[in-house]
């Protein structure tokens, strides 16, 4: 416990010093929602009906993009050998990293939805439905998108690639988590089915994640 | 306890790097694996920390613990540093200390031995690639493992680095531990030779 | 005392030094001044006593454009002449300039409340904030992103540059996209159409806003150029300890140090 606990410390500490790329991602989140409006115009009625989606299409990306470096920066370093050969299993260190990755990066951006929210027109119960259902879904977003980032290392390629290989995957969460927070806003179906689906979703990214993760990284080991 | 390999074949990119390769190091015992540029020499270091996968044959420990892999029980110093610039010295070191387990040495005095104790509160970022490779080492004295895998391990450092260094590994050579290591200038220990890929 | 002899940091710090409380002073004077002056402007006969927020708003979205312009120029100075001191001094003024720039949008959007029923329209003013506030923060995003500050300078001097020029496309762009949705820009501020009784205490609220950014920004300078020092000492001391304990490897040591430079 104390060596995943130590693996969590020391990479929210890296993604907050110079640097590091945890706010990073807001800003991009942030920059993101405010194109929305000159693609879509600033018709306030509007936005307030999209933007549960310009919420969750930013969030994903952002959570998606920063992603990119999960396992690289350990890999150019030698660190990443160095957990492989370690007595922790490289499953449940690679479940650490990405816990880390979500609490440094993906907390944030549910921080940070009110304020976009009130951008977009939404309401308090709009905005606070988008949020729960992101804090219900982003670990799903950075559990899945961890398979991407192993991949990324295993084939040296970053960037792109992955965000290529990943975004399919996320389709789902998409999906539930928009229609959760639309369910709150327009109805007419219930909050709690989609919802209840987002957190299963996330349930079992979180078991799934990790073992393929730590399996791409066996194998593209040399 | 005693490490051994017996009938290794290494297999990479399509081309067969060495095949038949065995060796053994008992307690107290230093391989230098010897050999030309591409013989292979990384290759079976990386093989005994589990970070390829053989194309035949086998490793052991013998009397090692029974419960933990050969990996497990292996400090891996590679070409790369694994530390983070961002990360003072010292957490540096207590991170590798606390993730890697085990028994654990007192992280200030092992800091003085390799010559860091004035820069741990410093950014790793801030050491130059000697003083990087003495924050390494450092690393295989805090966490206690029976087997010592070095690739090119006086790499970077200074005369008295090297010096340093001999002087440890001997220490845990004497204490029972194995060292295997590859190596072109002299390692400044007694080891057994290991010569790869024919004559350089 | 010519410009010259101020582009030593340990002049500067004596001189600011000095410096520093008066202008300090100064900024609290006048801003008391004009608080006073804008509590007791008269309420105007649309908004009532909503409009007094704008005493704060222009100021603060004066200087928002200001503090852009004062990064460019200190970027120039970075860029052409590698004046010692330019790059500190654009550095100091990002956080500052951003502080300002969100004063700007949330007094704005306060003021906007009122007449808008919503806290944020996408007016073409505070849209133009709003970009300009991303940018900023963007820009403190590249001076955090890179460890080496002036490996950090040159970039953040061309983003900079770059982003002077593109802030009045940036600017007629955004208007050109708001009068295509909806005609006309509800806030409305001619400056000659303001009452004099509106206009002395802006302009005193203005220059007292004015005094305050060059306050912060010369106390920022003067962190910024202790938080090099320390930065320097601390990879001095780092060699040092090389040196000492290797004092007999000294020439190996220095092609090593050279290596690491290369590479």
């Amino acid at each position: 416990m104390t060596a995943l606990a130590a693996l969590i410390r020391r990479d929210i500490r890296i993604a907050l010093r110079v640097g590091g790329g945890a706010l990073i991602g807001v800003l991009f989140f942030l920059t993101v929602v405010v194109l929305m409006p000159f693609a879509v115009g600033p018709d306030l009625a509007l936005l307030s009906r999209l933007g549960p989606a310009i919420l969750w299409l930013g969030a994903l990306l952002a959570s998606l993009l920063t992603l990119d470096r999960l396992f690289m920066a350990d890999h150019e370093d030698g660190s990443l050998d160095l957990i492989t050969m370690s007595r922790t299993p490289l499953e449940l260190a690679c479940a650490a990293k990405a816990l880390a990755h979500w609490l440094a990066a993906g907390l944030p951006l549910i921080v940070a939805t009110p304020v976009l929210g009130l951008l977009l027109n939404l309401d308090m119960v709009a905005t606070g439905a988008v949020a729960l259902t992101l804090l219900a879904g982003t670990p799903a977003l950075t559990f899945t998108g961890m398979i991407g980032a192993a991949l990324a290392v295993t084939l040296h390629r970053g960037g792109l690639l992955m965000a290529v290989l990943v975004l399919p995957l996320s389709i789902p969460v998409l999906i539930f988590g928009v229609a959760a927070s639309q369910a709150v806003i327009v109805g007419p179906m219930t909050f709690g089915a989609p919802f209840s689906i987002l957190c299963a979703l996330s349930l079992v990214s979180l078991v799934i994640g990790p073992f393929a993760a730590a399996a791409s990284l066996r194998h593209g080991l040399d | 306890m005693r490490l051994s390999g017996h009938g290794l074949r290494c297999v990479r990119g399509g081309r067969e790097v060495f095949a038949g390769l065995g060796f053994t190091a008992a307690s107290g015992e230093a391989v230098a694996v010897m050999g030309r540029n591409g013989s292979g020499k990384t290759s079976l270091l990386r093989l005994i920390a589990g970070l390829l996968v053989p194309a035949g044959g086998t490793i052991e420990l013998d009397g090692g613990d029974a419960e933990l892999t050969v990996p497990e029980q292996c400090h891996y110093l590679g070409h790369r540093d694994a530390l983070k610039p961002a990360l003072t010295v010292a957490e540096n070191l207590s991170f590798w200390a606390a993730f890697l387990g085990g028994e654990r040495g007192d992280a200030a005095a092992t800091l003085a031995t390799v010559g860091l104790d004035h820069a741990t509160h410093l950014p790793a970022g801030f050491l130059s690639a000697g003083q990087r490779r003495r924050l390494s080492l450092a690393r295989l004295l805090t966490v206690r493992r029976p087997v010592w895998l070095l690739d090119e391990p006086t790499n970077a450092l200074d005369v008295a680095g090297q010096d340093m260094f001999g002087g440890l590994m001997r220490d845990h050579l004497a204490g029972g531990g194995m060292i295997i290591a590859a190596t072109h200038a002299p390692l400044g220990i007694e080891a057994r030779e290991l010569r790869i890929g024919g004559v350089a | 005392m010519t410009l010259i002899d101020l582009a030593n940091p340990t002049r500067f710090l004596a001189l600011t030094a000095r410096v520093l409380p008066w202008l300090a002073a100064a900024t609290v004077i006048l801003l008391a001044i004009g608080l006073y002056q804008s509590a007791y402007a008269p309420d105007d006969y649309q908004q009532g006593a909503t409009v007094k927020i704008m005493f704060i708003h222009v100021p603060n979205a004066w200087l928002s454009m200001f503090v852009w312009g004062v990064m460019s120029i200190a970027s120039l100075g970075t860029l052409v002449w590698r004046h010692p001191l330019a790059d500190v001094a654009a550095k100091a003024a990002a956080p500052i300039g951003a502080s300002f720039t969100f004063l700007a949008l949330l007094t704005g959007s306060l003021w906007g409340r009122p007449m808008w029923g919503t806290y944020w329209e996408w007016d073409a003013r505070l849209t133009s904030v709003l970009i300009l506030f991303l940018m900023y923060l963007g820009l403190m995003a590249l001076w955090r992103a890179v460890d080496d500050p002036s490996r950090a300078a040159r970039a953040a001097a061309v983003l900079t540059l770059v982003g002077a020029i593109n802030l009045p496309i940036i600017k007629f762009s955004v208007d050109w996209w708001n009068t295509l949705h909806q005609p006309a820009s509800v806030m409305r501020m001619g400056g000659s159409a303001l009452d004099k009784s509106f206009l002395i205490p802006l302009l005193v609220m203005a220059i007292a806003f004015t005094l305050l950014f060059v306050t912060l920004h010369l106390a920022a300078m003067r962190n910024e150029i202790l938080r090099r020092r320390v930065r320097s000492l601390q990879m001095m001391q780092a060699s040092r300890i090389a040196f000492s304990s290797d004092v007999a490897a000294g020439s190996r040591q220095e092609n090593a140090s050279k290596e690491v430079g290369a590479a």
